[in-house]
């Protein structure tokens, strides 16, 4: 029986009542094992947890835990092999922390003979969540941190083998979120299994052993997280595209989601939503183009957050796409990687050499349109503004570089008149656009189509 | 008795800055001190509500329009104190319809513990005509109580009371229509309220039950329908009462008045069975506060607890209200009012609300006979009770259960 795995999903199929969340899901947590189960909402996390801690009866399939059929089992015997730490542990009732973290007790209690390990396990639960220093508090004075870790010594007092949680980091702050999952994991490294649901994929990657991707009621990968988690895995599964890059600190793989391509009614619900309807907002609208479909050869130069995602949305809404120069190993340059997007990388903290800078002219020169988005040196930036059609993305959301242009972007896009301002931002081009990083994928592509099609300006 | 002592008070710890100092108690006092909290709190708090009953009912007793001292009232009390002994079968003759039918009743023999020597006629009134009244007080209030307090961690709902499932209104349809019809069924006008009263329950419950499942919502919507429409049947039996009326909105409004000690022998078993029941699931209430899902993963069989709270609940609520009629706010006021003073945990609020609800009750009826015109007692626990639960909720932080 060691040799099974301590929790064998097979073949659930499950849902509410004529709705099916789950279709054919097999998965299992060994002993000693941290498995990390993400998905996008209503993928059917919750859903599987439930099947698992028996609250759910499958339609089909069965798991086992410790080799038994967790269904067949009364709701006792279940909790003494499966614990549970739910999503939402607001306790609405004034009861003191040691008390809930005594129900956990409740399996092992009989009606009328008590529990006798039950003292030793309460106390081992409150050292071991640092929770005993507030034993005697009632559980609704606590913050929100301090009542996850009640919750989970409520689970720990259940000693059972097999512990699911179900997003148990969602309304942490950055502390507690690292503080819950490290707990967790050094539980699993003394022989527990733990699965759980967990909605942060930076955090999903750092602390578990595997990650299970679950998307359309079906599990899509499994695995450990840098096999798991890839840029096109990710995009299928949330349905956005997102950069997957080893983080420099951790080396667990990050992801950052760039931008959703969402239709046009969609985009202009986030627009709307945003920024209010401006008048100006319809301006691009009345050319009477499919607005996303960007029918160019548009050159991207800059860095960070700003530059990949102009490289996704454009490459998204089929313009050909160079990149450079963006600086190497960085989130632009793995993004276009990933695009298959012509790219110019130079090392990011020396000079830019001569030949990285020819590299750029040429892809600038043969260009429709120039994007500068994000950082850049000043020599590039100059470069890439004598460009007759320069569009500039600003990162509003970070303010990073671009301090000059940050309130030009509060519009979503904005036209400045470069003459005689005397910034040496605004030289070169007799029009710049701008247009915020952060507003949607379908009004950046536009703005640069808008900039391709505008008359060329009378050079003074 | 061992007097509450600030860890006691539950409801307060929260704010009360003594616990907030004491936070880092060494691990080596504060887990006999909590460890004997739940049982010592119940036990002492118990006690002290105890003591406060028999001062109620010993006060009650000396109240009427001939006035007695308590030391008379107390021997008097004393020497009608009994215990069952023996039961012997008698056989009794009951009609139903045309049809009469001999069966066997069970009648028990009493042994008295007590026999002071007492005025003749005081002895009379207090045993014969305040006593019975008092303790039949006493039981339904008990039964009211605990019922209540069932209910209201049950639904998760401040809301509820114990005649949230129908109990009342279905106890009311068969006592109002063999007053109003002039049935004759047998145990009367109090068989026909406690058999509405269960089968309405039951319906309730079926109605609500799907596939196995009981969700409390539907649960209570269910029972605030099957109320509304048991009130309009209530109604249309009260037009065709004819002269039987004013015996029927006697009874809707809930009295004492003819309480004998036969009502106290049939109402006081059932009560207590029920309420033995609930006290040994006060710990799975507890758990069934953090809401059904939380408590399966923690070992409670949720649907089958729900039944028997349920029906265990309804089955004092019915044996109350048959003896009592309509008695209102006894099974929603009084948990409350426990509830701030001895915190959420059911192992201490259980015992202590039903205590307070023999009391209450027995000072509500106390009131009622006290003045010039007798009032039915469900009038004075509704006006004395939802003035004070108003106080309440305005001085206190009564928003949750």
């Amino acid at each position: 029986m060691s040799d099974a795995p301590l929790v064998d999903v097979r073949d659930i199929v499950a849902g509410y009542g004529d709705e099916s969340v789950l279709d054919g899901v097999s998965l299992s947590v060994e002993r000693g094992e941290f498995v990390g189960l993400v998905g996008p909402n209503g993928a059917g996390k919750t859903t599987l947890l439930q099947t698992i801690n028996g609250v759910l009866e499958p339609d089909g399939g069965q798991v086992l835990v410790d080799g038994v059929a967790v269904h067949d089992l009364s709701s006792r015997a279940a909790s003494r092999r499966v614990a549970t730490v739910p999503q939402d542990t607001t306790v609405a009732f004034e009861f003191p922390v040691e008390a809930v973290v005594e129900m956990g007790r409740t399996p092992h209690r009989g009606r009328f003979s008590g529990d006798p390990d039950g003292r030793e396990a309460i106390e081992r639960a409150l050292d071991r969540t640092d929770t005993a220093r507030f034993r005697e508090r009632p559980v609704g004075s606590l913050s929100g941190g301090e009542r996850q870790r009640v919750v989970l010594a409520r689970a720990l007092a259940q000693a059972t083998p097999a512990l699911v949680l179900d997003e148990p980091t969602a309304s942490l702050d950055v502390n507690h979120q690292v503080r819950t999952l490290e707990l967790v994991r050094a539980l699993t490294r003394e022989g527990k299994g733990a699965l759980a649901a967990i909605h942060d994929l930076d955090l999903a990657a750092r602390f578990c052993d595997r990650l299970a991707v679950l998307a359309d009621g079906d599990v899509r990968a499994v695995g450990p997280p840098e096999e798991v988690l890839t840029g096109e895995r990710v995009a299928t599964a949330f349905d956005t595209p997102a950069a997957v890059v080893p983080s420099p600190v951790t080396g667990a793989p990050t992801v950052t989601p760039l931008s959703h391509p969402g239709p046009d009614g969609d985009a202009d619900h986030w627009l709307g939503h945003e920024h209010g309807h401006d008048s100006r907002d319809d301006v691009g609208r009345d050319t009477g183009h499919d607005p996303e479909a960007v029918d160019l050869q548009v050159h991207v130069a800059g860095a960070g957050t700003a530059a990949a995602r102009t490289v996704a949305t454009l490459a998204a809404a089929g313009a050909t796409v160079t990149a450079g120069v963006v600086p190497e190993g960085g989130l632009a340059a793995s993004v276009a990687r990933e695009h298959g997007v012509e790219t110019v990388e130079a090392s990011p903290f020396e000079p830019v050499d001569a030949a990285t800078e020819a590299a750029a002219r040429d892809h600038l020169v043969a260009a429709d349109v120039a994007v500068l988005a994000g950082d850049l040196p000043p020599s590039l930036r100059a470069l890439v503004r004598d460009h007759d059609a320069v569009v500039r993305v600003t990162d509003r959301g970070t303010g990073r570089g671009q301090t000059g242009n940050v309130e030009g972007a509060a519009n979503g896009v904005e036209t400045t008149s470069g003459e005689g301002t005397g910034s040496a931002e605004a030289t070169g081009s007799a029009d710049e656009f701008r247009v915020d990083s952060h507003t949607t994928p379908a009004r950046v592509a536009e703005t640069v189509r808008q900039v391709a099609e505008r008359p060329a300006p009378a050079d003074d | 008795m061992g007097a509450p002592t600030s860890t006691g008070s539950g409801g307060d710890t929260g704010t009360d800055p003594a616990t907030e100092t004491d936070e880092p108690t060494g691990p080596a006092t504060a887990p006999s001190a909590s460890r004997r909290s739940a049982s010592v709190r119940a036990a002492s708090w118990s006690a002290g509500l105890t003591v406060v009953l028999v001062a109620v009912v010993l006060a009650s007793a000396t109240i009427g329009p001939v006035s007695l001292s308590i030391p008379v009232v107390a021997k008097a009390a004393l020497n009608a104190v009994a215990v069952p002994t023996g039961v012997t079968l008698t056989a009794a003759s009951v009609g139903l319809g045309g049809a009469t039918a001999t069966v066997p009743v069970p009648d028990l023999t009493y042994t008295y513990l007590f026999s002071f020597p007492v005025d003749g006629t005081a002895e009379t009134i207090v045993r014969s005509i305040r006593l019975p009244r008092i303790a039949l007080g006493v039981v339904v209030g008990v039964a009211l109580a605990s019922a209540g307090t069932v209910m209201q961690g049950f639904f998760r709902n401040p809301m509820a009371d114990p005649s949230i499932v129908g109990v009342s209104s279905g106890a009311a349809v068969g006592a109002v229509a063999t007053i109003a019809l002039s049935l004759s069924i047998p145990f009367g006008i109090q068989g026909a309220a406690f058999a509405g009263a269960l089968v309405t329950a039951f319906v309730v419950y079926l109605v609500a039950t799907e596939n196995g499942r009981t969700p409390v919502a539907t649960l209570l919507l269910a029972g605030v329908a099957v109320q509304t429409f048991l009130g309009a049947v209530v109604s249309y039996l009260l037009l065709q009462a004819g002269e039987s009326i004013e015996q029927a909105l006697y009874w809707l409004m809930g009295r004492l008045h003819t309480a004998t000690w036969s009502d106290v022998e049939v109402t006081l078993p059932v009560a207590a069975v029920c309420l033995v029941v609930v006290l040994v699931y006060t710990r799975d209430l507890n758990v069934l506060l953090l809401g059904e899902e939380d408590a399966h993963t923690l070992g409670i069989e949720v649907e089958r607890t729900k039944r028997i709270l349920l029906a265990v609940s309804s089955i004092a609520t019915a044996a109350a209200v048959a003896v009592a009629g309509v008695i209102g706010f006894v099974g929603l006021v009084v948990p409350h009012m426990l509830r701030l003073v001895v915190g959420p945990d059911h192992r201490v609020l259980l015992p202590t609300s039903a205590i307070a609800g023999g009391a209450f009750l027995v000072a509500a009826d106390t009131v009622a006979r006290a003045g010039p015109a007798e009032l039915p007692v469900g009038i004075v626990t509704a006006a004395l009770g939802a003035p004070f639960f108003l106080y309440l909720l305005v001085t206190r932080e009564v928003h949750s259960l």
